[in-house]
């Protein structure tokens, strides 16, 4: 195996002359379950189809398993290692559940029958119902039936839990838990939900106008970033601090900090200055996402 | 069965917090020499959390000498840790008469944790320091 499953480097793409994704850089190791983060119209959905080679790139980059997605050289057959969950969640309306799974399964030699009835039980999916008369949260869990009864190597999913219901949505993470832990699948998947990403991502990547602007190991940015409150004796002359002090607000004798790097040398400036007390506080991703999405 | 619980939104690394309800397990006494922890997928799966986060909790408190792992079988708390725990135990009791002491004075249960970050705090920046000279 690849010691990368997915990986761009500068990639990007125009509509109208208009960068979507403008200089991508991404790296997904095996493994990894890896929450892929943005706001609306950030370029993540884009990012997706020109990972699943639905789009041609306008430059740089895309490799999945190694292999480029479009062309004759990988294509097709690094496709069939990839389940994929559309952001739509769009399937044949006029099929019923049942009829997909039979359509869908000829093309999966290693087609996991075990999985199919497994999920199908799970996900509450009536066999007989036509895909158009299932709600939203059927939909997605059908898709994801599909894409995970064909053992896939890696999921590519867009918005996975949205629409479902809160029972329903833990079950499809307990289940990506144990896909990951038990077959070693990669999950890459974009959310809105940021509880989720905490809870089972151990990657994630914001992306802010088509470029990842934050990235790498959670539990790395959880220790590296960190809010501090500074409280002086008496209103301090103005501080030049070490890089990494983003964001400083002072309120009279009260500075507070969020630190994304560097903390133990800004931590170091504050007590030099004299009777300043410091206190430091974990940051949640809720809070990171905001200050590198904040509208400029 | 498990008696972890993990708050992913609070900031703090989970892996980090892992580590900590197992060393508090073992200083309790609910976890005791020898006992086996939860195979990485069990409670990857129990807690929903990822297993990779499992794995290097586990690495880490084998590194701090917490737990044993034992190829193929999964981790064991080890030994010499429940020497430590012993010590903690001893120590609690300092830590709670202190404790009872403040309470007394009338500080606020917010005003005790601040006291104590801020002595640690101190005694943190006394050693850099010592270590620069």
């Amino acid at each position: 195996m690849s010691d990368v499953v997915i990986e761009t480097s500068g990639l990007r793409k125009l509509f109208d002359g208009h960068p979507a994704v403008d200089g991508l850089d991404l790296t997904v190791p095996p493994g990894s379950i890896f929450g892929f983060l943005g706001r609306n119209g950030a370029g993540k959905t884009t990012t997706i189809r020109l990972l699943l080679g639905f789009l041609r790139s306008g430059g740089g980059q895309v490799r999945v398993f190694g292999e480029p997605v479009v062309g004759p050289a990988g294509g097709a057959r690094t496709r069939r290692r990839i389940g994929f969950v559309s952001e739509n969640k769009d399937l044949y309306p006029y099929m019923t559940v049942r009829q997909i799974i039979r359509f869908t399964r000829p093309f999966f030699p290693g087609w996991r029958a075990d999985l199919e009835r497994r999920y199908l039980e799970i996900f509450n999916l009536p066999p007989d119902r036509k895909i158009s008369a299932l709600s939203k949260g059927m939909r997605t869990s059908l898709m994801l039936l599909l894409a995970i009864s064909h053992r896939a190597e890696l999921l590519v999913l867009d918005e996975p839990t949205e629409g479902l219901d809160p029972a329903v949505t833990e079950i499809v993470l307990r289940e990506l838990v144990a896909l990951s832990a038990s077959e070693g699948t990669t999950i890459f998947f974009s959310s809105h939900q940021l509880a989720e990403v905490e809870q089972i991502a151990d990657r994630v990547a914001i992306i802010e106008r088509g470029r990842a602007v934050v990235g790498g190991v959670l539990d790395d940015l959880r220790a590296r970033y960190q809010r501090l409150r500074i409280v002086f004796q008496r209103e301090p002359a103005p501080v030049s601090w070490p890089e990494g002090a983003e964001s400083v607000r002072q309120d009279g004798r009260t500075v507070s900090i969020l630190a994304s790097r560097n903390v133990e040398a800004i931590v170091q400036r504050a007590r030099s200055l004299s009777g300043a007390s410091v206190e430091r506080f974990p940051v949640g991703l809720k809070e990171i996402f905001l200050e590198h999405v904040r509208s400029k | 069965m498990t008696f972890f619980r993990l708050n992913p939104s609070s900031g703090v690394p989970l892996y980090l917090q892992l580590m900590e309800q197992v060393r508090h397990a073992v200083e309790t006494g609910a976890l005791r020499a020898g006992d086996q922890l939860p195979t990485i997928r069990a409670l990857a799966q129990e807690l929903v959390m990822n297993s990779n986060t499992v794995v290097r909790a586990y690495r880490e408190l084998e590194h701090e000498g917490v737990v044993e792992l034992r190829h193929g079988l999964g981790a064991f708390i080890s030994k010499p840790v429940e020497e430590r725990a012993k010590l903690m135990r001893k120590a609690q009791v300092i830590a709670q008469s202190a404790v009872e002491r403040l309470r007394a004075l009338g500080a606020t249960e917010e005003e005790i944790r601040r006291l104590f970050e801020r002595e640690l705090s101190a005694m943190q920046a006394e050693q850099l320091e010592g270590r620069q000279q």
